[in-house]
């Protein structure tokens, strides 16, 4: 087989796997554009005829026909309990990975693989037993509630990323921080916080995506405009006989776009995060 | 003024100590030298002084002061890393001015004080790039100027020329050398390369298992070293040492190899087992040394291997089996199980203990010497 003929099956094996990815996302992308009828048909219409914006004029309650869903307050919702549990996860897990990267502590490793082994657990196995446990306390139905179990399951992935960034950064250049008149908070975010950076905004990306995406513990724990999510409102659209897939996919892509925008804005810190470029000496 | 004081300094790791009970006055200006085999203490000594490790015991003072609790950033001190510790975030004037703004200087005076630290270190030229983008050289000088700019009042070095090689390391020597004169200042650098403490040391500190063996200037320590260890530690190559006995005004070495007892050891007690030393230079073929003078014992030994080095050739010869180094000045060619006849300068021999290995000093025999 010739050099070129390798490069061309290569080309073709690789396109039908992206085709594989991808033909899912395209189609709810063009079927947030496209009428029920449309979308409903047998056999497929795979070429769009009638594309519109209608299916987001109903979502936002401006179209002929309204669909009544509170879209607004769930992207509030959403944008809430992602943002805070992203924040306070990275606070908390760049905290616990500079502490695994620089102190040796008895119990560390265990401790290490207890928190790993945390993420072998499936959520959705925790779903009833946490629902119980805040049914009790009162955080069912509250944004706090989802918080607090989203910012509990990205801990200890972004304790796993930073310590690796902060392994890397030589402990030398802390110290030397502290002999040229930094005390040790200053030294660490003047020289060790940028120089792992990276890896932090690839912890905190990932963190956001998770909450962002999550759907089936924040379906158990929420349930009114007060709490619910983007993912969990799809379900609105479900309805005892029909389901709307017009506007679920409209809403789709409403939830996908923010998601989008934010890795592309931190796209080039992902990488050198992804493929460990940290510190060079 | 800054002297720098450590009295009676213990450090312990947990149970296990380390660092027994160090004492060291150095003085104001001074360049001192601290060496020893790797895992002596010389770098725990250091960053003791430098206030990033705490000491378990004792007393640390810089300029009459005590810094016991102070942190690094108190002690007016500055460090050069044995892989440098450069900013790699930040470029070279950055690296240079960083202290300086974490004072809070003007920025003027933070780019005027930068300036003038890459005059005097040649790195000028590099003043924006980052360290990733310079050699192993410049780097060095990176983390030197780092250490100017603050006019501390004590340098200190770990093992600051240990990843250049050999010419650089030279080089860098002499450099270290002429900045300690331009910016007089205290130094303590830690090396365990005996031929850096030699040429940079105003006083060599030699440490062994976390104490100091001897201290001394370079000559001391190399003409009078205390015990075994630091003759074999100091001298490049290192002093020869054979065992002997005392031996009706002799020191036996072997069956056939004896040597008269040098000057000042006439109390020697018949049998007494010793150590004798001396170093290449002062055992010489017969006919290829430098003219001595002062007591020399003719020796005949088979020599097993010649290295030429061109003005000199090192020989290998053997005495009671064991092997020790010769130097042949203006060389000939010899070959490997000839027998030479060598002179061995008596007065530049060395006696120690056999059991302890602790120098055992001349006496004046006759009052006038
Ligand atoms: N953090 C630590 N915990 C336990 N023991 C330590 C620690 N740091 C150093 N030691 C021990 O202390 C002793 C002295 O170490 P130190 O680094 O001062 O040696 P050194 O003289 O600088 O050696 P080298 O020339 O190899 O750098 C060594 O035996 C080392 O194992
Ligand atoms: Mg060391």
């Amino acid at each position: 087989m010739s050099r070129g003929q390798r490069d061309f099956l290569i080309w073709v094996a690789t396109f039908l796997v992206m085709l594989a990815i991808c033909i899912p996302g395209l189609w709810v992308v063009l079927s947030a554009f496209r009428p029920n009828g449309e979308i409903l048909t047998k056999p497929a219409v795979w070429i769009p005829r009638d594309l519109s914006f209608d299916n987001f004029r109903a979502i936002f309650g401006l179209g002929d026909n309204v669909v009544g869903i509170p879209v607004g307050s769930y992207f509030w919702n959403s944008a809430v309990i992602s943002v805070t549990s992203t924040v306070v996860a990275v606070t908390i897990g760049m905290s616990g990975g500079y502490a695994f990267a620089r102190y040796r502590f008895p119990g560390k490793s265990s401790a290490f693989l207890w928190l790993m082994l945390s993420r072998t657990v499936p959520g959705i196995a925790l779903s009833l037993p946490l629902f119980i446990l805040w049914s009790w306390t009162g955080l069912i139905d509250t944004k706090l509630g989802v918080i607090i179990v989203y910012t509990a399951i990205n801990v200890p992935f972004t304790i796993w990323l930073t310590e690796g960034f902060f392994r890397q950064v030589p402990r030398d250049l802390s110290e030397a921080a502290q002999i040229d008149g930094c005390t040790p908070w200053q030294a660490f975010w003047k020289v060790e916080f940028p120089l792992a950076k990276s890896g932090i905004a690839s912890a905190a990306i990932f963190a956001f995506l998770t909450s962002w995406n999550e759907y089936a513990l924040a379906s158990q724990l929420t349930r009114s405009t007060d709490s619910k999510t983007l993912p969990v409102g799809l379900m609105d659209f479900t309805a005892q006989f029909t389901i709307d897939w017009a506007g679920m996919s409209a809403m789709a892509v409403i939830i996908i776009i923010p998601a989008l925008i934010l890795t592309f804005l931190v796209q080039k810190h992902l990488i050198a995060g992804l493929t460990f470029g940290g510190v060079k000496g | 003024m800054a002297e720098v004081s450590l009295r009676k300094v213990i450090k312990r790791y947990g149970q296990m100590e380390v660092v027994h009970g160090i004492d060291l006055e150095i003085a104001h200006n001074e360049f001192v030298v601290l060496v020893g085999p790797s895992g002596c203490g010389k770098s725990t000594t250091l960053r003791m002084i430098a206030g990033l490790e705490e000491i378990s015991d004792g007393e640390i003072a810089i300029g009459g002061k005590v810094v016991n609790r102070l942190p690094p950033r108190q002690r007016n001190i500055s460090m050069v890393f044995q892989n440098y510790a450069l900013y790699p975030h930040m470029t070279v004037r950055e690296n240079l001015g960083f202290s300086l703004k974490i004072a809070g200087k003007a920025r003027e005076e933070i780019d005027r004080a930068a300036d003038e630290a890459a005059q005097i270190l040649g790195l000028t030229p590099y003043m924006d790039r980052t360290p990733g983008e310079l050699s192993g050289g410049q780097r060095q000088r990176v983390a030197m100027g780092r250490a100017i700019v603050r006019h501390p009042d004590v340098f200190l070095f770990d093992e600051p020329l240990s990843n250049l090689d050999a010419k650089l390391r030279s080089q860098m020597r002499i450099e270290i050398k002429k900045l300690h004169q331009t910016v007089a200042t205290t130094v303590v650098y830690v090396t365990h390369d005996q031929v850096e403490a030699m040429t940079l040391a105003d006083r060599i500190v030699i440490m062994r298992d976390g104490h100091i063996v001897q201290t001394g200037t370079p000559l001391d320590v190399f003409e009078r070293p205390v015990n075994t260890f630091v003759a074999t530690f100091i001298g490049s190559p290192a002093m020869n040492l054979v065992d002997g006995m005392a031996e009706g005004g002799a020191i036996r070495l072997s069956d056939n190899v004896r040597v008269p007892l040098p000057h000042g050891f006439a109390a020697l007690a018949e049998g007494q087992r010793v150590t004798f030393g001396f170093r290449a230079d002062n055992l010489m073929p017969l006919g290829h040394g430098l003219a001595e003078t002062g007591e020399v014992a003719t020796l005949e030994l088979p020599v097993s291997l010649a290295e030429p080095l061109g003005a000199e050739t090192l020989l290998l010869a053997e005495i009671a089996g064991k092997e020790v180094q010769a130097k042949m000045m203006h060389p000939r060619p010899v070959s490997p199980g000839e027998v030479l006849k060598f002179q061995l300068a008596l007065d530049y021999c060395h006696l120690f203990d056999a059991e302890s290995g602790v120098r055992l000093e001349r006496k004046r025999d006759h009052g006038t010497d």
